[in-house]
């Protein structure tokens, strides 16, 4: 490899914020935007042909829940899958209490639903997590009350990669008769996931996570849980999600879902090994860093870690002007000015939660991958805590 | 998000690193985001013969005490003292808004500096 064309080289490590469409997926769904375009709702047949295709791609994401067809409802994506999930079920449980848990680690569109609820007069408890970003199953419990309608606990951090126990979650929830909804949005296709043995009644998903469309989502509503409808419309979704179907979009999701959980284990087991050796890696050639997270209880394709003593954002453009594609929770990068609420919430103080670097590696990323990555960030952290004042 | 200008001072930093035999010294931070900025300046004749700086922080930061510190280098006093945090944006052809405060820093160090150099020779701070 010349010098020109090693310079070139692009590692996108940011999976967790989205991936590319897979080929396949998008092959399947091309005839829906043009031969295909009919309306799933016509009578005649090019309507009834886009109507089983929709049908068949509820089947996969069915299938890959453990779930039953009639139990999926397409929708634009993970966010509105989690506003409808927990706007909806309050409506629809108002008269039995007005009580949510969640915890304080949750992606902002639960968040950000929340403290809406909030000004609607819901009360809502948001459960600490421990340095590793682990929910307490024990503290889940202690907080019900009463009148508490539905636990929300995602089922994997976006962030730090922390896997939550919610099987242990939806069981509890379950003795109690309280509704409970994950996000499992970061899940899907790297953990296994059954609706029933998890006790899972509501779950958010979005295609874009996992090779497919962005825009597309689901949210699985149990067979017998009554959630408002949040889009007020045609009849469509049983009359449940209004708007007439982005049936290119449902059909890529459904390909995206089936492609992404054939052989979980086998994908899992393949990420699982570069992110060890990027963890260890990074770990062992850069001077105080550290994982954020749990060692074991975490998504296969996420390495997180600070770097004590620099800002996560200079980092993540130091690594962008050489072609690798991370993302940060430093304060200085994000809309809010803060910094991220994740690591704040497992204890890393606000200045090192600033210095942190989140890659996420996808099936695209190979071992040179790895090495590439290994080979130039240590000599950027250096460079830049060479010119920061606390280095001398 | 950031302008050519930008990347190239963040990327190509001028300036940047310590003065051994500066007449003085000061470091500021920001208490919003914890940037933090050191600034050296070596001052003769009143004019500011020499100057460096040190930054952690984000790309704004870097980029605006790199861009800081060309604009004073040469400088004397009076003059350095009028430059502001809009003098180093615009230069930078802009900064985008929640990066603003990120640009604060160098203009505070380079005057805190200044009025410390005054204090130490028994002048009143401006
Ligand atoms: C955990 C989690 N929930 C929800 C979302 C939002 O999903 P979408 O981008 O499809 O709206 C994301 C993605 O950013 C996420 O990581
Ligand atoms: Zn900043």
């Amino acid at each position: 490899m010349n010098g020109s064309s090693a310079q070139k080289r692009q590692v996108y490590m940011d999976h967790a914020a989205t991936t590319p469409t897979h080929p396949d997926v998008l092959a399947a769904m091309l005839p829906y935007f043009t031969q295909e375009f009919g309306n799933p709702s016509s009578l005649y047949s090019i309507g009834r042909r886009v109507r089983k295709a929709v049908e068949g791609a509820r089947e996969q994401v069915a299938a890959a829940l453990g779930a039953a067809p009639a139990e999926i409802f397409f929708c634009a994506g993970g966010t509105e899958a989690d506003n409808w999930a927990l706007k909806g079920a309050v409506s629809a449980h108002r008269s039995r209490g007005s009580h949510i848990i969640t915890t304080a680690i949750e992606h902002h569109a639960v968040l950000h639903t929340c403290e809406y609820l909030e000004t609607q007069g819901v009360r809502v408890t948001y459960l600490p997590v421990d340095r590793y970003g682990l929910v307490d199953p024990h503290a889940v419990e202690d907080a019900i009350c009463d009148d508490t309608i539905m636990i929300s606990v995602m089922m994997a951090n976006n962030e730090a990669g922390t896997i939550e126990p919610v099987g242990a979650i939806g069981t509890i929830a379950r003795e109690h008769g309280i509704l409970f909804h994950t996000d499992a949005v970061q899940a899907i296709g790297h953990l296994p996931i059954d609706v029933e043995a998890m006790h899972i009644d509501l779950l958010s998903l979005s295609a874009h996570k996992f090779h497919g469309p962005k825009g597309i989502g689901a949210l699985y509503v149990r067979d017998g849980v009554a959630i408002e409808r949040f889009v007020h419309g045609g009849a469509q979704e049983k009359r449940r999600r209004a708007g007439t179907e982005y049936t290119p979009g449902i059909i890529g999701l459904g390909a995206a879902i089936e492609r992404a959980c054939t052989d979980i284990e086998g994908h899992a087991a393949r990420l699982r090994r570069l992110r060890d050796r990027l963890i260890d890696g990074v770990l062992r050639e850069v001077p105080h860093s550290a994982l954020n997270g749990h060692p074991e209880l975490r998504l296969p394709g996420n390495a997180s870690m600070s770097f004590a003593g620099i800002d996560g954002e200079a980092l993540l453009l130091m690594l962008d002007a050489q072609g690798i594609y991370g993302s940060t929770g430093s304060a200085c990068s994000s809309a809010s000015g803060e910094p991220s609420h994740v690591l704040t919430a497992m204890g890393v103080p606000p200045r090192l939660a600033g210095t942190s670097l989140r890659l996420t590696l996808g099936e695209v990323n190979t071992d040179e991958d790895v090495d590439y990555v290994l080979a130039v960030l240590p000599g950027i952290v250096e460079r830049l805590r060479a010119m920061s004042p606390l280095s001398a | 998000m950031y302008n050519e200008t930008v990347m190239d001072h963040f990327t190509n930093p001028r300036n940047v690193g310590v003065l051994e035999d500066a007449d003085v010294v000061a470091e500021t931070s920001s208490p919003g985001c914890g940037d933090i900025t050191k600034i050296y300046l070596k001052i003769r004749d009143n004019r500011i013969v020499d100057v460096k700086f040190q930054t952690l922080g984000c790309a704004a930061a870097i980029a605006s005490s790199s861009m800081a510190t060309e604009l004073v280098k040469g400088k004397t006093l009076e003059e350095a003292w009028t430059l502001t945090r809009t003098d180093v944006a615009d230069a930078l052809g802009g900064l985008p808004e929640p990066k603003l405060h990120c640009s604060v820093l160098a203009e505070d160090a380079i005057r805190t500096a200044i009025n410390q150099y005054r204090i130490d020779r028994g002048l009143a701070p401006w």
